[in-house]
């Protein structure tokens, strides 16, 4: 087996992954960038790749990257709940049990807000 | 595996994205001025650039999304005036604060809110915000005003609370600010208000800010300004490792900037003693994500609540009485007028709304109701579950993601209870300031000449009605001082303090950090101005904070422009911390009105001290006043002589 090369860091932040970009679907356009209102993004260097989270700490979880998105819809970015903020909830006639983040999770609800 | 820098690893620094012009100037010229550029701000600047004026609004993050309700908001309270209450504004102001805050309310704000907030939801519907429900989607649901297309929240009957595809907000706001010519200066951060001659208690003439990306300095020269931020989180509690920097209600903007830049210039405070746990439990980062889970308050209000096994949680009146359908939940009850949400109302006292058993816990460890309780949102009819789950979670502010991960998670509200985590088994509460603010008079002007207040900078100053109606009162009375004001003249003595004041922390290359600094002021918050109160105890705090002025703060460093606004905001935390405590020994008396206990003056509410304690800083001195809890005077006057067109 090849051994990793292996840097001395800090530890990281917790949370630190608030918002999940694809690099496949985001196209780097920084409007995130320009619209968080605690700016915790930074563009990153290599034009065109998706922004670097720099404060994740920071994030307040008000979805207003998501909200102007031009490429959300197509998966560009989600909000990643912290691991101590995934509700359970209940499918009241056959009494099984779901949690937000679970492995094999039901298929998702289609319906759109009004 | 593939680098992934979301991780935050990096194997070389990455160097600052943005120029660096630490100590560079731009000076700007207008005759309003309006700081913080939320709700308020925003109807402060509106309104008084349709005067002709010539109008900046500065703001620390960008207009279109910043403030508490920048991400949205799902219902607009204290609405009277609209076309289909049937309550009189005069009743439905004095009324609950008399019943639920003991006469310790602004009355003045909140008459002007009864008055005009309908007049402001009508502003935001022109710009491009929808207000009524126009697809008839909740065709024939009782909370569904036919002849307007009005939806209405928790009194059916009265109609006062108006639900509304509230993420259209602060973009509809932003779009008009820009049709209307509005100078909007954003990413930055409000450092002072400077005064005629640099005189604290002088006429407000301006305010400095600094770029929280590149540093850069900014003078604002102004005939009127109007301060429309909010009240400062995070003092009580602070970790960095929970999410949000520990505001849950409020952005991690709201750092009481506006606060302590007012009492630096001596403006007038009240109020600045109440502080209380937070009401949903957990305002900290470590509870849920809010309205993401099962509740049956605020958003989710009317939901029914349901044990383990299914079995429902009863509800009780606002007097206690046992209701029983639901129906009830949304009406008044007998001899009972109206129903209205009160914000901020006595902790421990009455509720003003309807509510599930006040005993819930005693009955859960007796074994009556089995744990964890979960929302019943398919037991509710499909209008209830629809406007709940469909359009109040996806409007509020955080919930458009809660809406969307949810449902993209497979929950389906047509079959799905969500559990609730913050009724009978609360994550541990912290305490939070109570709306202290400015004090203001009916043209919503400080103390200090030329400066004005709007929002949260007012003392009991809640919700985005009364932002939306004071902003506007306020931007106005503005206006209308700056078309007879003189020029003012800014103090460079003034601006070159402040300059090297806010500059200090990046020529530092090492010391105490911003957030160290800030989880130290909240634990002397804790130790020494926490739920009970004593003089020797406060003393002490305010010794330690005084210290803490003189001694680490000196050290504090910032590396970035952004490190820079994180530090200078925890300084003015510090300085919002020092005024809580002056006011918290000021008040000689325990007031559960103000949610505040002394354990040294344990009399509740005695009557020689039933008054607002004010607060203001003279020179170094800091001057203790009095003001008459009915000083507003008789309103329905007042608010005819002081109202603007």
């Amino acid at each position: 087996m090849t051994q990793p090369k292996v840097y001395a860091q800090p530890n990281l932040i917790t949370p630190n992954r608030p918002v999940i970009i694809d690099p496949e679907v985001c196209t780097g356009c920084n409007l995130c960038v320009e619209i968080c209102p605690s700016d915790v993004y930074i563009p990153n260097p290599q034009k065109g790749k998706p922004p670097i989270i720099l404060y994740p700490e920071e994030c307040w979880y008000c979805g207003c990257c998501l909200m102007e998105c031009p490429l959300h819809d197509k998966g560009a970015n989600k909000l990643n709940w912290p691991l101590m903020q995934r509700m359970r909830w209940k499918r009241k006639e056959t009494g099984e049990h779901f949690r937000f983040g679970m492995p094999n999770p039901p298929p998702p609800n289609k319906r759109p807000m009004v | 595996m593939e680098d992934n820098q979301n991780s935050l690893t990096f194997q070389e620094p990455i160097e600052w994205p943005y120029p660096i012009r630490y100590g560079e100037e731009t000076r700007v010229n207008v005759d309003v001025l309006v700081l913080g550029g939320g709700l308020s701000g925003c109807f402060a600047a509106i309104n008084a650039a349709r005067k002709g004026l010539k109008v900046a609004v500065v703001d620390k993050s960008p207009i279109v999304h910043s403030g508490a309700a920048g991400s949205g908001v799902d219902h607009w309270m204290d609405c009277p005036s609209n076309p289909a209450s049937k309550v009189d504004p005069e009743e439905f102001t004095l009324e609950p604060v008399r019943k639920y805050k003991g006469g310790y309310a602004n009355v003045i704000a909140n008459y002007i809110t009864a008055r005009d907030s309908w007049d402001a939801l009508c502003e935001l519907e022109q710009m491009g915000m929808k207000i009524r429900d126009t697809d008839d989607v909740f065709k024939g649901a009782p909370f569904r005003d036919e002849a307007t297309k009005l939806l209405f929240a928790y009194d059916y009957e009265t109609r006062t609370c108006i639900r509304i595809w509230g993420t259209g907000m602060k973009p509809s706001l932003h779009k008009e600010c820009k049709r209307l010519g509005v100078q909007l200066y954003e990413r930055i951060m409000v450092t002072s208000l400077l005064t005629e001659g640099g005189r604290p208690g002088g006429r407000v003439v301006g305010a400095t800010g600094v770029h929280t990306r590149t540093g850069e300095f900014f003078v604002f020269r102004a005939k009127a300004s109007v301060l429309c931020m909010a009240t400062p989180e995070r003092l009580w509690i602070f970790s960095s490792e929970w999410t949000g920097l520990v505001g849950r209600d409020g952005p991690p903007a709201n750092a009481g900037n506006g606060h302590a830049m007012a009492w630096r210039a001596g403006a007038e405070f009240a109020r600045m003693e109440s502080s209380s746990h937070e009401e949903w439990g957990g305002s900290t980062g470590i509870g849920a994500v809010l309205f993401g889970t099962g509740s049956n308050f605020a958003t989710w209000y009317p939901c029914t609540i349901v044990d383990a096994e299914g079995k429902e949680v009863p509800w009780v009146d606002r007097e206690g009485n046992p209701i029983h359908t639901l129906e009830e939940r949304t009406k008044p009850g007998p001899g009972q007028k109206f129903l209205t949400l009160v914000l901020g109302g006595g902790e421990g006292k009455a509720e003003s709304m309807p509510h599930l058993i006040p005993d819930l816990p005693e009955r859960i460890r007796k074994g009556e109701f089995k744990l964890p309780l979960y929302a019943d949102l398919p037991g509710m009819p499909e209008y209830e579950r629809r406007v709940i789950f469909g359009l109040m979670v996806g409007q509020e502010g955080h919930t458009w993601p809660v809406y969307r991960n949810l449902t993209e998670a497979g929950f389906d509200p047509d079959k799905d209870q969500l559990q609730v985590y913050e009724i009978g088994a609360a994550p541990p509460g912290w305490r939070r300031l109570r709306y202290g603010g400015l004090v203001v008079d009916w043209d919503l002007r400080s103390n200090l000449e030329g400066l004005y207040a709007g929002g949260q900078s007012i003392f009991d100053g809640i919700g985005v009605a009364h932002a939306s109606s004071t902003g506007r009162w306020a931007g106005r009375s503005a206006a209308a001082y700056a078309q007879e004001a003189p020029e003012p003249i800014i103090d460079e003595k003034q601006v070159n303090r402040e300059k090297t004041r806010i500059y200090a922390p990046i020529q530092r290359p090492d010391g105490i950090n911003w957030k160290e600094l800030q989880a130290g002021i909240a634990k002397v918050m804790q130790d020494y101005c926490g739920d009970t109160k004593t003089e020797e105890l406060m003393a002490l705090g305010l010794k330690t904070l005084e210290e803490i002025r003189e001694g680490e703060s000196r050290t504090l460093f910032a590396r970035t422009p952004h490190e820079l606004m994180r530090a200078l905001e925890v300084l003015d935390i510090l300085t919002c911390c020092e005024m809580i405590i002056h006011a918290s020994r000021a008040r000689k008396a325990s007031n559960s009105w103000l949610h505040f206990e002394r354990l040294d003056f344990p009399q509740d509410d005695p009557p020689e001290w039933r008054k607002w304690v004010t607060l203001r800083l003279e020179g170094e001195e800091v001057r203790v006043g009095e003001l008459a809890l009915d000083y507003h005077g008789d309103i329905k006057k007042n608010y005819e002589t002081h109202k603007k067109e």
